[in-house]
């Protein structure tokens, strides 16, 4: 699985190849692969069905622990179906909706690492990895909803949700740090084991507000609920895929996850059910008030993160059977709908709802899936969406805190959600025809297929419930409950559920009656809303780029010496504060010097002594050619042969460096007046005599046996080589020489590039010396 | 600015070029068990180039190398320090952990190391020739 | 030998910290070169100095004959005297280009990004 994942990578980066051979069947051609991969992991269902967990582990960092290990449960499994299954059938969506755009390859790249990256993120059972995956699909979440990059709110959006994204990205890895410290663990198998322990730990309470703003940024909690709609901006595919059936759920998936680990604690329970219940209905009450197709659903998928996270936050058995029904049936429904708005958008050329009508006589068949999806998610029977809700609403009402305010709120979510629903079908499909930018046809078959095939799994599993024990039984197995007794099925008898759910079906078709005049109600609150998160969103970016701008102006004034200055100091500050105050240094020695030694060494300080005070170039170079020497003949003196030769031949080709090129340069001059030199001598003297402290102490400390020792005695009989220099270059220390010749090729390529790549500029001297000559 | 064709310099070069050219293959073959190696190799190959382009000029200096460009031999080189990484990988040990093979009938002791050697090899070669050689023809085409 | 070596790398240092802090370029450039030659003195000799030592092991030999001169500082240094080379001809050839086009030896008319 793990190769299979890497290998989506690949497949991924050969998009555009793929394209240059099939052409406008790519996305099908692509879709076998996540196609495969839900068979295989229907292949595995019969042990994932009877509780038991897969454990694929790959080393990949062992030195630290991190392993590339795939722990495919019940939970996991669950979400790698929804992800790769939606994912094909979004694949196959976008060959018809991208149908000979510019840039499908590019499109495709990045939606196929996405789909591996989220595939990874629910099936790693490492902290590290499932955090690199994390990232790496708020990356390609950003790269997707900037895909029309000509236009400038998509950018901006992209920046937004990357930015809410990221942001929490790095909250949560502090906190998968804090919880990998206290657990001692990196697996989450291992953590999930140990929950008492993370409970009672000091860090728990930092390291919870860490992992959930994480998990709240992700999945568009509020107040980090704004980036969402604005997210709508990407293609529908991509609105369909990531922003309501995978991505935006890896923070509901992550506190899954967690739940046996960290959850069930008062604080856990409080934070989850409010945020949770508060995002629900504020997700429903924004939807009411668009009329643009995508921003509807998009509000309302705010609404069911909200639900899920508070479904979790509830916390007891009936609450997590019903996240699980619920996470289930909102994939399936919203995904579809997603779908028909990118349709209904294809082939309107709007995504105004006031703005279509009567579109059942043009696209039957489409009118019939829209209706199905949006029966779901109304919660109306036969659907899974009924299932979900009732599931849901029976959890709330046994919920042990703040059930009346949870209650209040789920129950105007629930009456606003079906507004929403019949907004999102009536208003388009029925009702008097209307005159649209495009004149409207049938959708192609690629592109109704997803949405046919998620509207009838709605409808199918709606009937038939039942199917669906083994799974959530698995699921919630996961989750920290042992054994639950689970038997979903439509008809629970009357009870309360059922009777609030017809009260909301009333009050819901009342608002939908009234829907223009709720909408001009609710836009008085403008201005209200205006002072939302996002405003203070906006005024965090403008204070940032504020506060840059004037720590640039102060830190980067533009002078060379300035910096220079700064660095200097600051290290002569350091340095000197640890070895005169922390290690007093001790300086005894004996001198031991011969005399040719002596001299060798004279003559080096002198070369550079004399670099400093010469008047001209040649005098310069030749004075540093000396010091170059002399410090060749040290090296040879004391024992390192390989250095003298080495500092000899780079001396030689440093001074025809020279000649080459400083003398191409200009001659000496004095800019400075006496004072600046007076101040540099001093700091120079404090620098060289703190270096020379600094030698003198390091010899007389001896904190650490060198590593060296190991290097000499393994030399012959491991590395097969004498020459313990160069076994140390090439052997032992490959890797760095391997960076170094790198860095030697970059510096070689950029010489190149400085001296070569400047043909506008010369071309226009040579256009000028042509003039002169036809002028002359 | 450099002028060429003195006589001493031109027989010199011509005469030296093919023994340093040696002697720098010979200290890169050594150069695991006495003094040398990739590096000190390198230069020395890189220093009987820049003798010869004194001599005789850059273009004198393209033919003598043919058809290899200094830049080519700055992508061999680091190729062959990125391949060397590899057998170990295949032998299931980790990245860099240097194989030896003894030739037979020779009695030579190859090593992914001596590939990687002569990988630092040409990349020092080439980054030294490529950075000389440039700086030259820039010289040469201003005045 | 060890601290008449210490005090010589200090006044190289002392010589290319002066040398950095001049508006002229091209001093930049030499203060530059003194000082990766005084930091390579600086590594060299910071594991001690051992005369007529070299670290090779003769033929035949599983080890080395005695003490012999710390391997590791020297490995270091090596690269770090080729890379010094490739880093000192790219900022002499980078201030090649930078005189060409701001006509000037004076760090401070250099403060522009756009010129």
């Amino acid at each position: 699985m793990q190769l299979a994942v890497m290998g989506g990578f690949i497949l991924a980066g050969m998009a555009p190849l793929l394209h240059h051979w099939f052409g406008a069947r790519t996305p099908l051609v692509m879709a076998i692969l996540p196609l495969s991969m839900a068979m295989w992991l229907m292949g595995q269902w019969p042990t994932i069905a009877a509780g038991d967990v897969l454990l694929l582990e790959w080393a990949w960092v062992p030195a630290l622990g991190i392993t590339l290990t795939f722990l495919i449960d019940g939970l996991a499994w669950l979400f790698a179906m929804l992800i790769t299954v939606i994912g094909a059938l979004v694949l196959i969506y976008t060959g018809d909706y991208l149908k000979g755009h510019r840039d499908l390859p590019r499109f495709l790249v990045v939606i196929v690492a996405f789909m591996m990256s989220m595939l990874g993120l629910v099936l790693s059972d490492n902290l590290v990895t499932l955090f690199v995956f994390w990232e790496l699909t708020s990356i390609t979440s950003y790269l997707l909803i900037g895909f029309n990059h000509t236009d400038l709110t998509a950018r901006k959006s992209a920046q937004q949700g990357l930015f809410v994204t990221v942001a929490g990205g790095l909250a949560l890895m502090a906190g998968l740090v804090m919880l990998g410290v206290a657990g001692g663990s990196w697996s989450l198998s291992e953590l999930n084991a140990m929950g008492d322990v993370l409970r009672e730990h000091d860090l728990y309470t930092p390291l919870l507000i860490c992992v959930l703003l994480g998990a709240f940024t992700k999945s568009a909690q509020f107040p980090f609920h704004f980036w969402l709609p604005n997210a709508m901006a990407a293609p529908t595919p991509v609105s369909a895929y990531l922003h309501s059936a995978t991505m935006v759920k890896a923070g509901i998936y992550l506190l899954a996850r967690l739940q046996p680990s960290l959850g069930g604690t008062e604080m856990w329970i409080i934070i989850l059910s409010v945020v949770g219940a508060f995002t629900m209905f504020t997700g429903a009450f924004l939807a009411i008030r668009n009329t643009n197709v995508k921003k509807l659903l998009a509000y309302s998928t705010v609404m069911a993160l909200g639900t899920l996270t508070m479904l979790l936050g509830i916390g007891t058995e009936g609450a997590l059977i019903a996240f699980v029904t619920f996470l289930l049936a909102h994939s399936l429904y919203k995904g579809a709908l997603f779908m028909v708005a990118g349709i209904l958008d294809h082939e309107t050329g709007t995504k105004d709802v006031t703005a279509m009508g009567g579109l059942r006589h043009v696209m039957p068949k489409t009118t019939l899936v829209a209706c199905i999806a949006a029966l779901s998610l109304a919660g109306l029977p036969p659907l899974l969406g009924f299932v979900g809700k009732e599931l849901m609403l029976e959890s709330v009402l046994a919920a042990d805190h703040f059930d009346m305010l949870i209650l209040m709120l789920a129950f105007i979510a629930a009456f606003l959600t079906l507004a929403v629903a019949a907004v999102m079908v009536l208003k388009p499909f029925f009702g008097k025809r209307r005159e649209t930018p495009k004149t409207p046809h049938e959708a192609p078959t690629g592109m109704l297929a997803g949405p046919a095939m998620l509207a009838t799994l709605s409808l199918l599993l709606g009937l038939m419930p039942g199917v669906l024990d083994s799974l959530v039984t698995a699921t919630v197995e996961q989750m920290g409950v042992a054994g639950p007794d689970v038997h979903l099925a439509l008809w629970h008898g009357i009870n309360l559920p059922l009777i609030l759910s017809l009260v909301s079906l009333a009050l819901g078709a009342l608002v939908y009656r009234h829907w223009d005049r709720v909408r001009a109600r609710l836009a008085r609150l403008d201005p209200l809303l205006a002072r939302g998160p996002e405003a203070g969103y906006e005024a965090l970016m403008a204070w940032v780029v504020v506060f840059s701008e004037w720590q640039t102006r102060v830190l980067q004034n533009g002078y060379m010496r300035n910096y220079i200055l700064v660095m200097i100091l600051t290290l002569i500050a350091l340095i000197g504060n640890s070895l005169l105050l922390r290690h007093a240094p001790q300086l005894a020695f004996h001198l031991d010097v011969q005399f040719h030694e002596a001299v060798v060494v004279g003559m080096m300080v002198m070369g550079a002594l004399f670099a400093t005070i010469a008047r001209s170039r040649l005098g310069a170079v030749v004075s540093v050619g000396i010091m170059g020497f002399s410090i060749a003949l040290t090296f040879i003196q004391f024992s390192a042969p390989d250095l003298g030769i080495t500092q000899l031949l780079v001396e030689t080709l440093t001074v025809i460096l020279l000649v080459l090129v400083l003398f191409r340069l200009p001659r000496f001059s004095t800019l400075s007046n006496p004072l600046e030199r007076v101040r540099d001598v001093i700091v120079a003297g404090c620098m060289g005599g703190m270096i020379t402290l600094l030698v003198l102490t390091s010899w007389s400390i001896d904190q650490f046996v060198p590593i060296s020792g190991y290097m000499i005695e393994n030399s012959v009989p491991l590395a097969h080589g004498r020459n313990i220099v160069n076994v140390i270059l090439v052997d032992y220390r490959s890797l760095d020489t391997l960076g170094e010749i790198f860095v030697l090729a970059l510096a070689a390529i950029g010489v190149f590039a400085m001296l070569k790549f400047r043909a506008p500029e010369r071309s226009v001297k040579q256009g000028a010396a042509a003039k002169e000559n036809a002028d002359g | 600015m450099v002028k060429s064709g003195t006589i001493i310099l031109n027989t010199a070069a011509r005469l030296m070029m093919p023994l340093q050219l040696l002697f720098s293959v010979f200290l890169l073959l050594r150069g695991h068990d006495e003094p040398g190696g990739g590096f000190i190799a390198g230069l020395v190959a890189a220093g009987a180039f820049t003798l010869y382009l004194f001599a005789f000029g850059v273009s004198a200096t393209k033919q003598v190398l043919r058809m290899v460009d200094p830049r080519d031999l700055i992508g061999v080189g680091l190729l062959l320090g990125m391949v060397s990484v590899f057998p170990a990988w295949f032998m299931g040990q980790a990245f860099l952990t240097a194989q030896w093979w003894t030739i037979p009938i020779i009695d030579f002791k190859a090593s992914t190391v001596l590939i990687f050697d002569i990988g630092v090899y040409l990349a020092v070669l080439g980054s030294v020739l490529a950075m000389v050689m440039t700086l030259m023809e820039v010289d040469k085409d201003e005045p | 030998m060890e601290p008449l070596m210490a005090v010589a790398i200090g006044l190289l240092y002392a010589a290319a910290i002066f040398l950095m802090l001049r508006r002229s370029i091209v001093k930049l450039v030499i203060g530059l070169m003194l000082l990766s030659n005084a930091a390579n003195l600086l590594i060299f000799t910071s594991a001690g100095m051992t005369r007529g030592a070299p670290p090779l092991i003769p033929d035949g030999m599983p080890g080395p004959l005695g003490t012999i001169a710390d391997p590791l500082p020297q490995a270091v240094v090596l690269t770090a005297i080729v890379i010094a080379f490739g880093v000192l001809a790219f900022a002499v050839v980078l201030i090649r280009r930078a005189y060409e086009i701001v006509k000037a030896d004076d760090l401070d008319k250099m403060k522009d990004t756009d010129t």
